[in-house]
């Protein structure tokens, strides 16, 4: 009787496996194709390549914020106030230009009450173990009461500054896009390297896996955790300054629930709400999905708009159960 | 050895939790290239101990140096910068991470702040050819086994210029191959130099590599001791401090009568009952009064085949029937319904509720079998809980102490009692003594004993065959998700011929009962 045979066991790693990690951007990528496969064969005008700088252009405030969000939910949290963060910075821009500042001024201002805010709530719910869900819904009313604190109705925004930024048309070849987008797409950049080359990157990962563990493992889960709430806000912050060059006002009522349509679209680009698995590139598709959907029905012109958002819950639902399943499995393995 | 200096030492160590003396002036000594064991039962301040040394609490008295020098770890990161390491029961790595990440994360090679992933990957493999040359570090950890992840650990704590390695019980959830080789791991670094706590429940394994032994009771140090002058029974002795006839009484109980059992219609039968995928179709009966030994190997399907007669999960084949009526268990408050228990492996996973109050847990299934609409009156509450208190000697013995604060085997007396509560007729208990101390061991044995004479029906799962003979009427063999063969425990039965069974050897079907 030889030990060898004493121990053998089912081995469970032969059985066959898709590369699980990248399996749900796999299928927000094949979603975003066939949905514009659906426009392109339904709408002749749909295959203009304009449609599609267009959904970077109407979304490019949505996909830096869910950019942001992205951080946060690696991690295992989540973060309210995006969408009072967007508001309150287009306000603060809006009411200090109003006033006379000079714009580069304002820009620095409006880049750092985010961000700050962000750090705040990073620091009550690392400091005093508080869910980030209530933390971040205090954020979230303050944000917004300090937007109609500063003015009940819409400040328009008249600065050269701000209007050339807001009307520049960068040509390419037959078609255009803004500034807001070259600033999306660094931001993009950023945040991808951020996530995959640097340390802060991976401790975000291994918080979101198991924070327990990373604690054990000796990484600095309190200073990472305070990181990606004060990265959401930057990203609010630079959202909110999009939106105004979207808008070129600050309307203390604009970006409500956009917090949801973020996490929406996290979701939908295939990062896991528990945490430690998903990708800033997930996140972009998510975005170019919802993108697509609101496209398609302004195409079709009978369906009211909301449609959009019957669309998107139907998506989550696909999604968060596509999570539980591969969670599941995850689960099983690791129970053996 | 001790003409060299000691790298390590702790010097009259006191911890005080509130109320609780955890240690209490506790010495301890670690040679370079030694391997040293920290023993006593649980609650003996094994862990505090280890926690106080690697920075995750203070001490509140006494000192530490490390290579000469005073030293006051802030937490792990700094005392594994020091070169003190911990490897924990719990695997304590990232599963959504590459194994490559794991060993590295939190110190990745950089350039210019960019983390270089294939010199990462490269030096994870070279520092893992040590220990599992065939492993592919790109594999995401949840993936290995659970050996393979407590490897990845080792290299993690080990590539750090470790000085001192601390396993805190790494061995309680690997099989006899799994041990072999993490031995071989440990014999290998003690011989690089390192000094090696290593903390287990298993005297054979402490015997096997351990140079040294320091034993702790009740958070003071019994004292330090080589292995070679302390024999295994003065081992035991000094780690309960109580004689012995606890164990060597239960010895007696050996070869149990079978036949006066197996009367009249059985408690449960299974009849071909299996669920595809998780555990093969089985038939097994349990009568009033009876204890069924489970035996097999780790992932042989014993647990499984546990979860079907409970109903936590559904069989996908097959009859059960209890007292000769079929039934269908639908889950676990159907099975309650029917008084069945089950206490499950992992207690802490899925046995208790670490928040709540030793009361609280021991009432809670009890409270479930009546329905929430009906509470049970607090003073019937303190009666009943001081009762199980006393009989399965829980310390301490405060009901109203939160379950988390209790040591491994008062947990697992906690999660017994709540099921006694229910008084059940079948009691199915899976691997009720693993990673316990041998004292609270012996006294969750006697009470299956006690219970079986009682007239309980008793289904009993463990790894560890001797204890499985020593309580059973009748042993079930699992093997690759089967039930192989079912061995009357009669005179003739041994741990050899289980173990042959188990290892698929000859005796199939000749060795079947009657």
């Amino acid at each position: 009787m030889s030990t060898s045979q004493l121990v053998e066991r089912p081995d469970r790693t032969t059985r066959w496996r898709l590369p699980r990690r990248q399996l749900p951007v796999l299928v927000s990528l094949a979603l975003l194709l066939v949905m514009y496969g659906i426009g392109v064969s339904q709408y002749q005008a749909f295959s203009n390549i304009q449609v599609v700088f267009n959904v970077f252009i109407d979304n490019g405030f949505l996909l830096v914020v869910a950019v942001g969000m992205t951080f946060v939910i690696l991690t295992g949290g989540i973060d309210l106030s995006v969408g009072s963060v967007v508001a309150m910075t287009a306000m603060v821009s809006a009411a200090l230009l109003r006033d006379g500042l000079p714009p580069a001024l304002v820009l620095l201002i409006a880049l750092l009450i985010g961000p700050t805010l962000g750090f705040v709530m990073g620091c009550v719910i690392h400091f005093f173990e508080i869910q980030p869900f209530i933390v971040t819904l205090a954020g979230m009313f303050f944000a917004r009461g300090l937007c109609t604190w500063i003015s009940s109705s819409s400040i328009p925004i008249t600065d050269g500054f701000w209007t050339s930024a807001a009307q520049e048309r960068i040509r390419i070849g037959e078609n255009f896009l803004t500034v807001g987008v070259l600033i999306t797409v660094a931001v993009v950049a950023v945040a991808a390297y951020t996530l995959a080359y640097t340390r802060l990157g991976r401790n975000v990962y291994a918080i979101g896996g198991n924070p327990q563990s990373a604690l054990l493992m000796g990484l600095p889960v309190g200073r990472t955790r305070i990181a990606v709430y004060t990265i959401s806000g930057l990203c609010s912050a630079i959202g909110g300054i999009l939106l105004s060059f979207y808008t070129l006002s600050g309307a203390p009522l604009i970006a409500v629930g956009m917090e949801l349509d973020a996490i929406a679209a996290v979701v939908i680009g295939g990062t896991l709400l528990t945490g430690g698995a998903g990708y800033v590139l997930g996140t972009v598709l998510g975005v170019l999905v919802l993108g697509v959907i609101q496209t398609l029905i302004t195409f079709d012109g009978t369906l009211n708009s909301w449609w959009t958002k019957i669309v998107i819950g139907g998506l989550l639902f696909a999604f968060i159960v596509l999570q539980r399943l591969l969670g599941f499995r995850k689960k099983s393995l690791s129970t053996r | 050895m001790s003409d060299t200096n000691p790298v390590l030492t702790m010097t009259a160590i006191s911890k005080f939790f509130p109320g609780v003396r955890a240690l209490d002036g506790v010495d301890l000594r670690l040679f370079p290239g030694e391997v040293h064991a920290l023993m006593g039962e649980n609650g003996a301040g094994k862990s505090t101990l280890i926690k106080v040394l690697t920075g995750v609490y203070g001490h509140d008295s006494g000192s530490i140096t490390l290579g000469g020098e005073t030293v006051s770890f802030s937490g792990p990161m700094q005392a594994t910068e020091a070169g003190v390491s911990t490897v924990y029961q719990e695997v304590n790595l990232c599963p959504n991470l590459s194994v490559a990440e794991n060993i590295f994360i939190g110190r990745q090679p950089r350039r210019l702040g960019a983390v270089r992933w294939r010199d990462m990957r490269r030096r994870a493999s070279a520092v893992l050819a040590r220990l599992n040359p065939d492993l592919d570090v790109g594999e995401l950890l949840g993936n290995q086994s659970l050996a393979v992840q407590q490897m990845v650990a080792i290299a993690r704590a080990v590539d750090v210029r470790a000085r001192v390695l601390i396993l805190d019980e790494p061995t309680s959830s690997l099989d006899t191959d799994e041990v072999k080789q993490l031995m071989r791991i440990m014999r290998q670094l003690r011989d690089e130099g390192i000094a090696i706590v290593f903390v287990t429940h298993f005297l054979d394994q402490v015997y096997e590599i351990a140079d040294r032994i320091t034993v702790l009771r009740n958070g003071r140090l019994v004292g330090e001791y080589p292995t070679a002058e302390l024999p295994q029974l003065a081992l035991v002795e000094k780690m309960i401090g109580k004689d012995l006839d606890a164990l060597e009484r239960l010895d007696e109980q050996a070869g149990r009568d079978l036949a006066a059992v197996e009367t009249g219609t059985p408690v449960v039968e299974a009849t071909g009952l299996g669920r595809s995928g998780s555990v093969e179709p089985f038939s097994l009966t349990i009568h009033r009064g009876e204890v069924v030994g489970m035996a097999g190997l780790l992932g042989s399907g014993r647990t499984e085949a546990a979860r079907l007669f409970f109903g936590a999960d559904r069989a996908d084949h097959g009859r059960l029937a209890v007292d000769g009526r079929p039934v269908t268990i639908r889950g676990p408050v159907a099975a309650i319904e029917h008084d069945i228990a089950f206490c499950s492996e992992n207690r802490r996973t899925e046995g208790l509720v670490g928040e709540l109050s030793v009361r609280e847990n021991i009432i809670l299934a009890l409270q479930a079998a009546r329905g929430w609409l009906r509470p049970v009156p607090r003073r019937r509450q303190d009666e009943l809980v001081r009762r199980y208190i006393d009989a399965l000697s829980i310390r301490p013995a405060d009901p109203e102490m939160p379950v988390r604060n209790l040591s491994g085997g008062n947990q697992q007396k906690v999660v017994l009692a709540r099921w006694l509560i229910t008084e059940p007729r079948l009691l199915i208990l899976d691997e009720p003594t693993r990673g316990i101390d041998v004292g609270a061991k012996a006294e969750i044995q006697r009470l299956v004993v006690q219970l079986s004479d009682g007239g309980m029906a008793v289904l009993f799962i463990s790894a560890e065959l001797e204890e499985v003979l020593r309580l059973s009427h009748k042993v079930a063999v699992m093997r690759d998700r089967q039930l192989v063969t079912e061995l009357a425990n009669d005179d003739d039965l041994d741990a050899d011929r289980v173990m042959r069974v188990i290892a698929g050897g000859a005796e199939q079907k000749d060795g079947t009962r009657q």
